[in-house]
């Protein structure tokens, strides 16, 4: 099925296993675009398997699952093309400046290479735009990846642990570019094992236990308006 | 249109690769000491006769290649392992066989380079004459090149997700490396001697068809190696 989907995730019982150890056992679950939804659940519950089950990265041995109407399996590039995945590593490349990084991503994307300055500016790395990332922290290789991540202008993102290693300012920004892809009509699904950088954010949050999803609920803040979210402009001047 | 979308891809893989190579330079230097390192032993170990040396300059030249190039082929996908990088570029939405051609044209120069040091070593230490039918030798030495990166990178990219590469990589390697290598040992040991059977043709022209079949079936087959 090629046409564009109403649904910004459509998971069919999906199922994944890694040798004889099942890590996805039937998960189903609708995103709806312009949903935030977080997926919680303790260490090796499956949520980071799904989260790269719906990235392409990898493929389920059972179930299906489509992106805005793309089946993940048979319509690979297609998903790839709305998708922005931010893993727990930042998957960038030490010997690269920041800048260089960027470049890589963009001449990968098919963008142009101008405007990446800016680009760095939002996230709060101007100023080291020409250091090699080897240098880097956690916090500034994950504000990186975010950068790169926007430049794909992608219509779902699917985090990772958005908010490890990021503090305030950069959890702001985690939280701005979140708002800006729901406010265009996107939708994100966060891997989150505290919810409260995620404050405001969350449509609904679900619980996956032993590869299932055991609850679902409202997020904590499911009735703010999306007008109290940080925008990225404000997010940028906290910094 | 869609040749010249990959094309920028596979270049802008290839300087990426080139580009960390250069900076961290530890991966060219240990490479290329390496090749030069297994050059000498077999100086020594051929002992100081100066004709045996010159039979066996062709032979010491191309597995000190073949062995030093594992060392590289593991690298160039080292790099996109040590920080998850990887991930994003399998990510990137276009024709995945464009990362192994990036990667191909990386190597090919890095391999180049290396081949040259090994060979003006070889040259010295083994007291050969360089033959009147040197261009031919040179286009000898770059389809063996060819053969030897595409195979090995092929093969690192395959490897590369396992715990044990380094061991791996040689294993899948060396026995289907066999045909090129012979070729390339036999091609170069004629022309070094002034091809008086005029064997070093059916030397090119198996490497030729190697290099065209192995080129296409590396590409074709990547997207399923690289796969989770």
């Amino acid at each position: 099925m090629n046409a564009e989907s109403s649904l910004a995730v459509d998971a069919q019982r999906i199922a994944r296993r890694f040798g004889a150890r099942w890590c996805l056992r039937g998960v189903s679950l609708q995103v709806r675009p312009g949903e935030v939804v977080g997926l919680a659940g303790a260490n090796g519950s499956g949520k980071t398997t799904f989260l790269r089950v719906l990235s392409t990265l990898l493929k389920p041995n059972a179930g299906a699952a489509r992106v805005y109407g793309h089946d993940v399996t048979r319509a690979a590039d297609d998903v790839r093309r709305h998708v922005g995945f931010l893993a727990h590593t930042a998957g960038l490349y030490d010997d690269l400046t920041a800048l260089e990084n960027l470049r890589f991503a963009a001449e990968m994307l098919g963008r142009s290479p101008e405007g990446l300055e800016a680009s760095l500016d939002r996230v709060g790395l101007a100023r080291v735009a020409n250091d090699r990332v080897r240098g880097f922290s956690a916090g500034m290789q994950r504000r990186l990846a975010l950068a790169r991540l926007m430049l794909m202008h992608p219509r779902l993102l699917l985090l990772d642990e958005p908010y490890a290693n990021l503090d305030a300012a950069g959890i702001d920004i985690m939280n701005a570019v979140i708002t800006e892809v729901r406010n265009a009509g996107g939708a994100a699904l966060l891997v989150l094992h505290e919810l409260a950088p995620a404050a405001g954010m969350l449509d609904r949050v679900l619980t996956l236990v032993d590869g299932r999803i055991a609850a679902e609920g409202d997020g904590p803040a499911a009735n703010a308006p999306t007008a109290s979210a940080p925008t990225l402009a404000s997010a940028a001047g906290a910094r | 249109m869609a040749w010249r979308e990959d094309w920028r891809r596979v270049r802008v893989i290839a300087w990426k690769d080139i580009t960390t190579e250069r900076r961290s330079k530890a991966g060219f230097n240990s490479v290329a000491a390496l090749a030069v390192t297994i050059l000498v032993l077999f100086g020594f170990a051929l002992g100081p006769e100066a004709q045996a040396l010159r039979d066996a300059a062709a032979g010491a030249v191309w597995l000190a290649a073949l062995f030093a190039g594992v060392l590289a082929f593991n690298r160039s996908f080292q790099v996109e392992l040590e920080s998850g990088a990887i991930e994003p570029l399998l990510l990137y939405p276009g024709s995945r066989w464009t990362i192994l051609a990036g990667k191909l044209l990386a190597n090919a120069l890095f391999v180049g380079l290396m081949l040259a040091i090994v060979v003006i070593v070889g040259v010295t230490l083994f007291q050969v004459t360089i033959p009147k039918a040197w261009p031919s030798l040179l286009g000898l030495f770059a389809l063996g090149a060819v053969g030897l990166v595409v195979l090995g990178t092929f093969y690192a990219a395959m490897s590369s997700r396992t715990r044990a590469r380094e061991v791996l990589l040689p294993l899948l390697l060396f026995p289907m490396l066999v045909p090129v290598l012979l070729a390339a040992i036999s091609g170069s040991k004629a022309l070094l001697t002034g091809d008086l059977m005029h064997e070093a043709g059916a030397w090119i022209r198996l490497l030729v068809a190697y290099d065209i079949v192995f080129v296409s079936a590396t590409l074709l087959a990547f997207e399923h190696v690289i796969e989770a």
